[in-house]
């Protein structure tokens, strides 16, 4: 299949009085279209920085996309475009939904104009089709009483409505691509089912791509074809979700997935915790940058960063354990991401 | 763990706000549970469904508008004086935000020992050693004294919070949502050290929180509340094992699972719409209008909590 999205050797910095900080340094991935890819991580790993660079939002200053990136969305050149060709890829092409629906939709215009905006803009419809065309968005994100609701503003819309608005104001243009950076991190487990599977749907009906954003691993098993772990800025492991959750090959993944509380797992047992914190991205490591808290850290671990080892045509990891000459041990947790022993 | 002497008795609390001239907000409407010594309770439910406003007005932080609060049999909404200031010495609160909950002009050995000071319980040296014991206790070093909380990251302080809770040795704890704020890998770090402290101390817990599979993991019992009333309360256990209520059997099945042989296979209870406006609301059942199974009787008249099997209490007209 033909690929949406083609990044090469990314790398995003921030400067800062303290000094250069390598937000993103050096991420490859591919994506097709109308599949769901999620990037997962704890806060700081750079995946939002990654999904801002799509849509080229990082500010500049402070932040910089480095010399030798490469951003290929349906073969044209995202760092290369202008201005004018930029306003038409946001909103057009790619458009995004935000963590928070409270701070991202204008106060002070209702819903249908915030809907009708990007139509207008994108589409160049007339006021009176734009809304009409708002109207029936709103209605596809299942927001009851449609008419009426257009013409209100969003302090009258409940948190989950907020996020289907967003969703609505995302897809009026069909974009190819659509970044969802945690979009259901602000919402009440209920409702972020029913807006997981909203998306899902509309994904099914609109072929749209879909990058999802998130640290829940529970909705990435629900939702994702493909996961790409990341970690201080790097990715660090990628795969189908069969091959993540079923084969993780790297210890921060194991980590990840072991750090979570199953409905399944004894009570009150210590959960498992990674020890210390990320490394500051002001002078990342030499070598592995997982090196300092993983429990399988060898010598070279600390010296050189470890090349990617392809298992399959998905499935693929950067890590020292995947060297021939390695130990061999024994991952901690076993099929479906079930710690060892608890089924 | 759990033991059979009562801690604290909440019987038929009732906290309502006024909004309006003809609007009431009933957060928490006619509310009852027992909280065993050294047990922990979970308490979970949506946004807006009361459950830090029980919390808060289980510890007194809140006036009640009804119903009590026994502590070791007193009322503590009556309590006054000497007679207060030794109840706030028993219960603390750990809250939600750590960013928010930490004066920034203040030291970290200030704000651990603020309590200490309040209930002269040391002073001079034997105050400076008891604040780095507990900064050692959850976790931080002494050096982290002198420091201000600006300096420290969302888990450091989450600890910060926990130690100027234990400060004053309380016997029963308050978590509102202690680790929602936090990411993935360092809301296991804080639970683990709760669950340490809780072992060592022998503290108890109103746990609560929305991240429902955290919950089962820590709690010994589970309430699940809907709007303002307590729909479920059941040993852990239980509650996982066999939810009753159609609300906690919907809520269960929405937790997303880090699995993909069981997210591609199970079944999900989707629920219509969202959770209805707490203020003046509907009688009868507040589930009612979001229940499948919703009969006439749902409609008029509020379900009572009542023991369906040994230590298993649900409020609901169709569960028998």
């Amino acid at each position: 299949m033909e690929k949406l999205l083609d990044v090469k050797n990314l790398k995003v910095s921030y400067h800062t009085y303290a000094g250069e900080v390598q937000s993103v340094r050096g991420v490859d991935f591919y994506m097709k279209n109308g599949e769901t890819l999620a990037i997962v991580g704890e806060s700081g790993c750079g995946k939002s920085v990654t999904a801002k660079s799509l849509m080229r939002l990082i500010q500049t200053p402070p932040g910089e996309i480095k010399e030798g990136s490469q951003i290929l969305l349906d073969g044209k050149d995202v760092l290369k475009m202008n201005e004018t060709e930029l306003r038409e890829l946001r909103g057009g092409d790619v458009s995004m939904v935000f963590q928070d629906p409270m701070t991202s939709l204008n106060p002070t215009m209702n819903i249908g104009k915030q809907i009708a905006e990007t139509l207008i803009i994108h589409r160049g419809m007339s006021k009176s089709e734009a809304f009409e065309e708002a109207v029936k968005m709103l209605k596809l994100v299942n927001i009851p009483n449609a008419e009426k609701r257009a013409k209100q503003y969003p302090h009258e819309f409940s948190g989950g409505m907020r996020q289907r608005a967003m969703i609505a104001i995302a897809l009026a243009c069909q974009p190819k691509l659509l970044i969802a950076d945690e979009p259901t991190t602000a919402l009440d487990v209920t409702i972020q089912a029913q807006i997981m599977d909203l998306m899902k749907d509309l994904q099914d009906k609109l072929g749209t791509a879909v990058i999802l954003i998130t640290h829940d691993l529970g909705v990435v098993a629900d939702f994702a074809d493909r996961i790409q772990v990341m970690y201080s800025g790097l990715i660090i492991e990628r795969g189908t979700v069969t091959e993540i959750f079923d084969n993780p090959q790297h210890p921060y993944t194991w980590a990840l997935l072991q750090s979570v509380p199953r409905l399944d797992t004894a009570h009150k047992d210590t959960l498992y915790s990674i020890k210390g914190t990320p490394p500051d991205l002001l002078n990342p490591p030499v070598g592995c940058p997982f090196a300092a808290r993983c429990d399988f850290a060898m010598d070279i671990c600390k010296e050189a960063m470890p090349e990617y080892t392809s298992l399959s045509d998905t499935h693929g990891v950067h890590c020292w354990l995947q060297h021939p000459y390695a130990p061999k041990v024994e991952r901690p947790i076993g099929n479906g991401g079930a710690a060892n022993g608890t089924r | 763990m759990a033991q059979d002497k009562v801690l604290i008795e909440v019987k038929n609390l009732k906290k309502y706000f006024k909004v309006g001239p003809n609007a009431t907000l009933k957060a928490v409407d006619d509310v009852s549970f027992n909280l065993m010594k050294g047990e922990t309770l979970g308490l979970v439910g949506e946004s807006g469904c009361g459950k830090t406003t029980c919390g808060r007005t289980v510890m007194g932080l809140y006036p009640a508008s009804g119903g009590q609060v026994l502590y070791n049999g007193q009322d503590i909404h009556k309590l006054h004086g000497k007679a207060k200031k030794d109840f706030t010495r028993k219960a603390q609160i750990i809250f939600q935000d750590p960013y928010a909950s930490l004066n920034p002009r203040m030291t970290v050995g200030n704000i651990i020992g603020e309590g200490i000071d309040i209930h002269n319980l040391y002073t001079g040296q034997e105050k400076i050693d008891r604040i780095y014991k507990l900064l050692e206790l959850v976790g931080l070093n002494k050096e982290h004294a002198s420091r201000f909380p600006h300096e420290f990251s969302g888990g450091q302080r989450q600890r910060i919070g926990i130690a100027r809770a234990l400060a004053i040795e309380p016997e029963f704890i308050v978590c509102d949502e202690p680790i929602s704020a936090l990411d993935v890998s360092i809301q296991a770090q804080v639970v683990n050290l709760l669950i340490k402290l809780q072992r060592e101390l022998g503290l108890t817990y109103l746990f609560i929180a929305h991240d429902l599979s955290m919950v089962k993991h820590i709690s010994d019992r589970v309430g699940v509340m809907y709007l303002g009333t307590m729909v479920e309360l059941a040993s852990s256990k239980d509650l996982y094992a066999e939810p009753l209520h159609p609300y906690t059997q919907a809520l269960l099945s929405a937790i997303p699972v880090p699995d993909v042989n069981i997210a591609k296979t199970r079944q999900r209870i989707m629920l219509e719409g969202e959770v209805p406006s707490p203020i003046n609301p509907k009688p009868g059942c507040r589930f009612a209008p979001r229940c499948k199974y919703a009969k006439a009787a749902c409609l008029e008249q509020i379900p009572e909590l009542k023991e369906v099997k040994p230590g298993h209490f649900v409020a609901c007209h169709i569960v028998k």
